[in-house]
């Protein structure tokens, strides 16, 4: 549906717009800059439901279209629509950045700057989903990347956050820039001179040309998706930062990586993507069963969250990888679905441990008396973590690894195409031992006994806390029951990218 | 080309320089006529002159692209945007030094800085060595007096005497590789010079060894490696204000001459570009590596200009229409964002004191509103969207790639990361450190907070409303070659 309402680019701006105004404010009046916080968050929601409810599935192809001239020279433009793909991205962001608020009310160290990052970091994050011209998306991008280090540095947890923030900036960064490279290189010589990601679909380039540069924008980008070896600053990251920045950071930035991989990487270079398959492969399974492993030996609660996270994230990428309707779909599927459960585990992670004043997963336990909303919502994100029939987890991982399976038909004659039975079963083990880390959590931290020294210390979580979670929680469950709601769009955003991949 | 007979209109082309001449006598004048307690008004003066004579250049002296005067100016695009850049540097220069001691009521300080901003206004309008010579000059010995302005502090005696010695010796050599220029071809004019040389008669070997010598004045300008050495020293012991000025418009003026003589008047361009590509390279890489350990802010920001000027260097060995185009909007951008830089250093050092990084410690909770504009300014000099510095890097790298200097982007991205992590490691200590026992909000008069918004909105511009100024940008190129 085309309205007259330029409604992705008030979603995009409004975030920093707000930021903008919040610094405007007095430091006092903190009340006031929550509101404004809650209301802008409110709104971006809305419009994020609103255009995602307004999506004519019918039609499909890229909606909402915008575009203007942004350096005429040399055909940069502000360019913006959104497919099957991006539109539930830009959804996510959205609940994330209101739950995100509502995680971070009781934030009382310098709230009018912690917002305002915040919200200039959600403004990068949405203008990447939205973009559809190279230098657009890579502006954005970079937006996203330094009020990352602001957060963590000041607002994360005192231990590791200085550290932790100058890794996580310095890894994108580093990312970024080589990507940035490799997408001057695709401009000159492409010989259309615009940045236009449609028009350069159609460039041609050579195989040697795709051969070279794909692993500079591929792996430039998936640097954010955290994919291995360059997985370490995430759950650094992770744990260093405040709740609501390690929300937006697994739930949604680590997405930005996997989305830019695939948009720049694999629709642009598809000779270049279907040349390093391998190793994508080889790669996106070293991060689902290394990062399962992982996940399991830790002690600290957060670093369980964060771990898995890049185990996940290695689904993410292998859904990619297998270049059929099926693995992307489940891929697509994989980052909202994931975007939503970890958002919901950072936040039950971050409301135990603003009580419990430690992560301490074996100096943990019988939290379910005390926080049983909590616990139900974690129980809810752990479900959909294993991948249990009835939740969203479900719905994405069962088309990647039925896409992986025949993937081997898609890329007959590929030296890897035998091997695809094997990656599945690997990968489905990895589930299995997302099961044991995600349960020994809900026991060792819900149930059992409560350690003395949490008794009468132990406060309920706030109203403003379960609002966020109920609202994350449910999304899961209706995902899971109702997979229609978002499986026929994603799908078609995966038609759209096989359309680009064509022959392959 | 051919010269211009003599016509009214070219006084009209060199009006802003003749208002700046004239500025300068009104400042001299009120210095003599004002009672002490009103000497504030010469600053003012100098800074709301400068800004009418912005006013007056936008509206009377637009390029023609003509020789005139002889022979001895051309006014083309490229020289209408670098003199908007050095009055406007002037002009905000002259704000961030009303409240500085030593400097703030002198009307001899304001007439000098004036006289340099002439000297590096015909830097750009040269289009004849002897001009050009004279000009570098001009700007040079103001130049020198400014940063031993204040000359019973013994550093900045010794800032002065330092920039003083380096600063004629290497113009020495420059004058050196001028004089080889017109005795090989028997011409000064820059254009006259050009066509001798395309005609084959010249040896390639003079005109390297021409090069090499020209470089050597062009590099102290432009505070490039290997001719930086007196920049940190300079930068540490000017009155600040000198510092912010020396290290934006005259870097800038240095890169106009290297735009006249290396376009306009050397041919063979094949010969002495990888000299300058070294340059290029060695600059980004040694200026960043060496701010890395630097403690004291005014020194950190002296080794980033080195850094940044090899990054306008990159984007000149392009050697392109794009190339020249990044290069003047890299300019553009670098400078806003330094006086941004250099505004705040100013506005801590009259509070605290000191340019140690450590003072710093805090300030977001003190001071959030300049902490916030030297986040602008600093997340600019790395490079960080929507900021000017983004788009700057961003034309410089894709005019490097453009070239088939696909190596030479990667030394400067991977550059850009090293810088990344310096300026983040400032505002670590502004955001982060917790203020020590007592410190109080950073006093920020109302001139300067006025310059720090003016140049916060001209970052925030130039890195979002690229267009308009980037067409500048390559007006200006594309009338150089």
């Amino acid at each position: 549906m085309q309205m007259g309402f330029p409604i992705l680019s008030v979603i995009t701006l409004t975030p920093f717009a707000t930021g903008v105004l919040l610094l405007l404010f007095p430091a006092e009046r903190k009340r006031e800059i929550r509101l404004t916080a809650l209301a802008a968050a409110s709104f971006t929601l809305g419009l994020s439901v609103v255009a995602y409810f307004n999506y004519d599935l019918a039609a499909a192809g890229y909606q909402f279209v915008e575009k203007a001239i942004w350096v005429e020279p040399l055909g940069i433009s502000y360019y913006v629509g959104v497919d099957g793909i991006s539109l539930p991205m830009v959804l996510l962001t959205g609940m994330v950045m209101f739950t995100g608020v509502l995680i971070s009310w009781g934030v009382d160290d310098r709230p009018r700057e912690f917002f305002a990052f915040l919200f200039i970091l959600a403004t990068g994050v949405f203008g990447v989903f939205v973009a559809l011209d190279l230098f657009h998306l890579f502006f954005f991008y970079e937006i996203a990347v330094f009020p990352m280090y602001l957060l963590i540095a000041i607002w994360g947890w005192k231990v590791t956050r200085e550290y932790a923030a100058m890794k996580l900036t310095l890894y994108l960064f580093i990312g970024s820039v080589l990507a940035l490279v490799g997408m001057l290189a695709m401009y000159f010589l492409s010989g259309l001179s615009t940045f236009d990601m449609i028009a350069l679909q159609e460039a041609n380039f050579s195989f040697a040309f795709q051969k070279f540069w794909f692993p500079f924008v591929f792996f430039g980008f998936a640097v954010l998706a955290g994919i291995f070896p360059f997985h370490n600053w995430s759950p650094d990251g992770h744990v260093a930062a405040p709740t609501a920045v390690s929300m937006f950071h697994a739930g949604v930035l680590m997405k930005l990586g996997a989305f830019a991989a695939l948009r720049v990487g694999v629709m642009l270079l598809p000779e270049g993507a279907r040349f390093w398959l391998p190793l994508i492969i080889f790669l996106a399974l070293i991060n689902v069963v290394y990062g399962a492993f992982v996940a399991m030996m830790q002690r600290d609660f957060k670093y369980v969250i964060g771990f898995s996270s890049v185990s996940h994230m290695g689904l993410v990428m292998l859904g990619v990888a297998t270049l059929n309707q099926q693995g992307i779909t489940g891929a697509g599927l994989q980052m909202f679905s994931h975007g939503v459960m970890t958002a919901l585990f950072f936040a039950c992670v971050g409301i135990v441990y603003d009580r419990a004043h430690t992560r301490d997963i074996p100096s943990l336990g019988g939290f379910a008396s005390k926080l049983p909303w909590v616990t139900v919502a974690f129980i809810i994100g752990g479900l959909v973590s294993m991948g249990m029939p009835g939740f969203s987890g479900f719905i994405a991982e069962l088309p990647i690894l039925l896409g992986l399976w025949s993937a081997g038909s898609v890329t007959s004659g590929h030296f890897i195409a035998p091997y695809y039975t094997w990656i599945v079963m690997i990968a489905v083990i990895a589930i299995v031992i997302t099961a044991s880390y995600i349960l020994r959590v809900v026991q060792r931290v819900f149930f059992g006994q409560m350690p003395a020294e949490f008794e009468g210390h132990i406060t309920n979580s706030t109203r403003l806390d379960k609002v966020a979670i109920v609202l994350l929680a449910s999304v899961l469950v209706l995902l899971g029951i109702f997979p229609g709601l978002m499986a026929p769009l994603i799908s078609s955003g995966a038609e759209n990218v096989m359309a680009v991949l064509g022959g392959i | 080309m051919s010269i211009a007979a003599f016509h009214p209109a070219h006084l009209i082309a060199i009006l802003p320089e003749l208002a700046l001449v004239a500025l300068a006598g009104v400042v001299m004048t009120m210095d003599v006529a004002l009672a002490e307690n009103r000497k504030r008004l010469l600053g003012l003066t100098t800074a709301v002159g400068s800004f009418v004579i912005i006013a007056l250049a936008l509206l009377f002296s637009q390029p023609t692209g003509e020789l005139i005067w002889g022979g001895m100016i051309r006014n083309d695009m490229a020289a209408f945007v670098f003199r908007l850049v050095f009055i406007f540097s002037g002009a905000i220069t002259a704000l961030l030094s009303l409240d500085v001691k030593g400097v703030a009521h002198k009307g001899d300080y304001y007439a000098i800085m004036l006289g340099a901003v002439v000297g590096m206004c015909f830097m750009a309008l040269a289009a004849d060595v002897i001009m050009l010579y004279l000009a570098v000059e001009t700007a040079g010995i103001a130049g020198y007096v400014l940063a031993g302005y204040v000359h019973r502090d013994d550093r900045s005696a010794e800032a002065g005497l330092k920039y003083f010695l380096f600063g004629a010796a290497t113009s020495a050599v420059m004058l050196y590789g001028l004089s080889l220029l017109y005795g090989f071809t028997g011409e000064t004019n820059l254009n006259a010079i050009a066509t001798v040389l395309a005609s084959g008669e010249v040896a390639l070997a003079a005109i390297v060894v021409t090069a090499v010598l020209i470089v050597v004045g062009v590099g102290f300008k432009m505070a490039a490696v290997p001719f930086h050495f007196w920049a940190p020293d300079v930068y540490e012991g000017a009155p600040t204000p000198v510092t912010a000025f020396v290290s934006t418009a005259s870097k800038t003026a240095g890169f106009a001459v290297l735009m006249r003589v290396f376009i306009t008047g050397l041919t063979a361009s094949g010969a002495w570009l990888p000299m300058l590509v070294a340059l290029a390279a060695v600059s980004m890489t040694l200026g960043n590596l060496l701010a890395l350990a630097q403690t004291n802010i005014k020194r950190l920001l002296a080794y980033s200009s080195i850094a940044h000027a090899g990054y306008a260097l990159v984007a000149f060995v392009a050697y392109s229409e794009l190339g020249m185009a990044a290069t003047v909007y890299y300019l553009m951008a670098y400078v806003v964002t330094n006086l941004a830089a250099f505004g705040v250093v100013i506005l801590v050092a009259r509070s605290a004191g000191s340019d140690e990084i450590a003072r710093y410690a805090g300030m977001s909770r003190r001071s959030p509103y300049l902490a916030l504009a030297m986040l602008v300014a600093f997340l600019s000099l790395a490079g960080m969207p929507p900021l000017a510095g983004f788009f700057g890097k961003f034309y410089v790298f894709a005019a490097a790639v453009n070239a088939g200097l696909v190596w030479l982007a990667f030394v400067g991205v991977l550059n850009a990361i090293v810088g990344l992590y310096y300026y983040l490691a400032v505002l670590k200590v502004v955001y982060v450190s917790p203020a020590p026992e007592g410190a109080a909000a950073v006093d920020v008069p109302r001139a300067y907070g006025f310059a720090l918004a003016v140049l916060s909105v001209g970052i925030i511009l130039l890195g979002t409303a690229s267009a308009p100024w980037f067409g500048w940008a390559l007006r200006a190129a594309q009338g150089l070659f």
